[in-house]
């Protein structure tokens, strides 16, 4: 019996030492200022439509809905200065149905947005077999906002099955011409042997 | 009586038995001068496949001078060349074109595989461009490993390639 | 008006005058790639470019293995300018693990880019001299890229390949000796790029072939979104060296080369102008590098990170080249993309060679400084 007495009072004094070291630990982190303030004019022009995903130094990440992405471009374009797209990436997430369509965009004219990457992101639906070009996988392209995202979309196209309408040329790019399976990036895809 | 002289079998057997004797004096130093004009003057296929590229390039560089060997890049056609050295890894978008240079150039050609990728496939074995080695497409002669092969090996193969020719029948 | 063909040419239509030709991936004014091109007697109509005969499915292979395990095949999109293909991926995974990287090893590393830098950019002025016919201009470069590859065979054993870099440092430390060889050997090598300025960037025949083509003005090089010494021919003044600066560069002494025209010419010099800023770069962090320390922090096995994400990008060669990976807590990474320079500069190349003789076309085309193996993964 005292035995067990003291073995819980030795748990329980584990337990609160725990919970100090857990509550140190947790220091509040300070938001950068000027990329607090990028993404706050943005969620206030577009309230619930665009919400913001992390702040980060030089690093912030906006998430829209497909169908007001067009909005939010033109918006990132035409008052916060940013000019060209850096990338364009798909991230397949098939426990949710859906494929994540990320651009990082940049600003070559505006000097203090330099050291800036601004990621938006939106999410398209996944089926299940997919028929690129023909399923309900489509979002709109950018291409009339930001020019120089026409190849890599191309190339998220052939790779994601991410139809982009606008697009003139939504054609394959790095694949063989015979390719005949499913986009290769996608999670169902498996490499041989693995 | 003349006629019964020179019979018809026997003067094909005199001219077989002739015949005979002539290509045993030259088919020997025949073969060995075409084969020596062969392997002194190997002149590769400008055609850059991957990575390995750099260190063929660097081959042709004066450090490694592959040129003291005979083996010029010609850069103009591949009609007049008689090597391919495929550099490296080749995809399932590459090999029909790499067919279509072999089966273009004139014989007598030769293959020079270099590179772990050319083999076996290499570091990119696993993955769903890339053929496993070139054997299936095209026959090699040399393999040369390494991943990228130094300039050196690539010279060591080379050399390897001219005592495989100097085996070689000439017809 | 049917008249027989040669094999190999086709024409749109009998009667038409367009042509069609493959500048195919075997041919002695291409790379490892294809362009399509439509002509009208020597005028270039369109062009249409077929990347991916180099497409290994580098991303895709590494969901598969881990993050140590990633390092080699990483690096071989770009094997002579290897070390600036993994330094955004060991920043990334830096960023993911929380990783402290010591002191000297951003030294080390900041020269090894530079000599990397160095190796490319002369490579790249080699072949830019076979396709222009100037057979000096293969030769003097592929020999003075030599005493590099020496430094950095030195440094971490291979002479292209060299996975030197890891994340938390690099693999292991300089040999002893290293900083006066690397002195001695780097004065030289500044010589030698000096008398490139006469025998090259003042020979008339090459002045002719690229000065006027190609013009790329600064507005369209913003709008396509290029990056690197294209950019910087235009008349923009970017390099990420400058501009975000990582590890040691904001302690450094260099200056940003940008130059005005925009032509195949000036295209041409930048990077050369670049290199002779990394030899000032390189002599500078030899004087600057603490004498000693550890050159690594030792990671656990099998490293983790938590459901974050990371972009880090880097001046490399080509142009800024970023590296996003997402991870979701596994030793592998959920996905990685390469943002390369030479992807990013693809668009300009039918914009440019629109309208331009097909004489032209070698000119302009390598002196976007396009590496076909980097574009394609």
């Amino acid at each position: 019996m005292s035995s067990e007495k003291i073995i819980n009072e030795k748990s329980s004094e584990t337990v609160e030492t725990k919970l100090e070291v857990a509550k140190k630990e947790t220091i509040p982190v300070v938001e950068p200022k000027f990329e607090k303030s990028l993404a706050e004019k943005v969620v206030t022009k577009f309230g619930t439509k665009a919400t913001i995903g992390f702040i980060k130094p030089n690093r912030i990440r906006i998430n829209a809905k497909k169908e007001n992405i067009l909005d939010v471009a033109t918006f990132i374009r035409d008052e916060l200065n940013f000019d060209h797209a850096e990338s364009v990436t798909g991230v397949d997430y098939p426990q949710s149905k859906e494929i994540e369509v990320v651009y990082h965009l940049g600003s070559y004219t505006e000097p203090q947005l330099a050291k800036q990457v601004l990621t938006l992101a939106t999410r398209v639906p996944r089926e299940d077999i997919p028929n690129p070009g023909n399923d309900s996988t489509r979002m709109p392209s950018l291409r009339d906002i930001f020019y120089s995202v026409e190849f890599h979309e191309r190339e998220c196209f052939e790779m994601l099955g991410v139809y982009f309408e606008g697009h003139p040329d939504n054609r394959r790019l790095l694949l063989p011409e015979d390719w005949a399976d499913i986009p290769p990036f996608r999670k169902d895809f498996s490499i041989k042997g693995r | 009586m003349q006629k019964e002289l020179i019979s018809s079998h026997a003067t094909n057997v005199f001219v077989g038995k002739l015949g005979d004797v002539l290509i045993k004096a030259i088919d020997k130093p025949l073969g060995y001068a075409l084969n020596w004009g062969r392997l002194w003057s190997l002149w590769p296929v400008h055609i850059e496949t991957a990575c390995c590229s750099v260190e063929f390039g660097a081959a042709s560089g004066p450090r490694y001078d592959v040129e003291r060997f005979g083996i010029i890049e010609a850069f103009g056609s591949l009609r007049q060349c008689d090597l391919v050295v495929v550099q490296g890894t080749i995809t399932r978008k590459m090999a029909p074109r790499l067919r279509m240079v072999y089966d273009q150039m004139p014989d007598p050609k030769y293959v020079i595989a270099m590179g772990a990728c050319a083999i076996t496939g290499g570091l990119y074995f696993d993955s769903y461009n890339v053929l496993p080695g070139i054997d299936g497409v095209i026959p090699v002669d040399v393999y040369v490993p390494g991943c990228p092969p130094r300039p050196e090996t690539l010279i060591q193969g080379c050399m390897l390639l001219q005592e495989k020719i100097k085996r070689m029948k000439v017809r | 008006m049917t008249t027989s063909l040669p094999p190999g040419i086709q024409l749109e239509k009998a009667d038409d005058r367009i042509m069609t030709l493959n500048v195919g991936p075997q041919h002695p004014g291409s790379g490892h790639m294809r362009l399509i091109i439509k002509v009208d007697g020597d005028y270039i109509v369109s062009c249409d470019p077929d990347p991916g005969y180099v497409h290994r499915g580098e991303e895709k292979m590494a969901e598969y293995r881990n993050y140590i395990q990633n390092i080699p095949h990483l690096e071989r999109p770009i094997i002579h300018d290897s070390c600036n293909i993994l330094y955004p991926y060991c920043l990334a995974v830096e960023d993911l693990l929380g990783l402290e990287v010591p002191e000297r090893a951003k030294y080390i590393r900041v020269i090894a880019s530079e000599l990397n830098r160095c190796v490319y950019t002369l490579y790249w002025l080699a072949i830019y001299g076979i396709f222009l016919g100037h057979s000096t201009m293969f030769m003097w470069p592929m020999g003075d890229r030599e005493f590099c590859i020496d430094l950095l065979e030195a440094m971490s054993g291979a002479r292209v390949t060299h996975a030197y870099f890891v994340p938390g440092g690099v693999r292991n430390d300089v040999p002893a000796n290293f900083e006066e060889r690397c002195l001695r050997q780097i004065d030289y090598f500044e010589k030698r790029l000096k008398q490139y300025e006469d025998i090259f960037y003042q020979n008339p025949v090459l002045k002719q072939r690229t000065e006027g083509t190609g013009v790329l003005s600064r507005m369209d090089a913003i709008r396509l979104g290029t990056t690197g010494s294209v950019l910087r021919s235009a008349g923009v003044d970017f390099d990420v060296r400058k501009k975000e600066p990582y590890d040691v560069y904001d302690n450094l002494d260099f200056q940003t080369q940008v130059l005005k025209e925009g032509d195949s010419y000036a295209r041409s010099r930048v990077p050369y102008l670049d290199m002779l800023e990394s030899c000032r770069i390189i002599k500078d962090a030899l004087k600057k590098m603490p004498k000693s320390g550890s050159v690594r922090t030792k990671l656990k096995p099998n490293p983790k990170g938590g459901n974050e994400e990371a972009y880090r990008r880097v001046e490399s060669g080509r142009g800024s080249l970023g590296m996003y990976i997402v991870s979701d807590g596994k030793p592998e990474p959920y996905r990685v993309k390469i943002s390369v320079g030479s992807f990013r500069n693809l668009i300009c190349m039918p914009y440019l060679l629109k309208g331009e003789k097909l004489g032209n076309m070698p000119a302009v085309y390598w002196s976007l400084n396009y590496w076909p193996v980097e574009a394609d993964r």
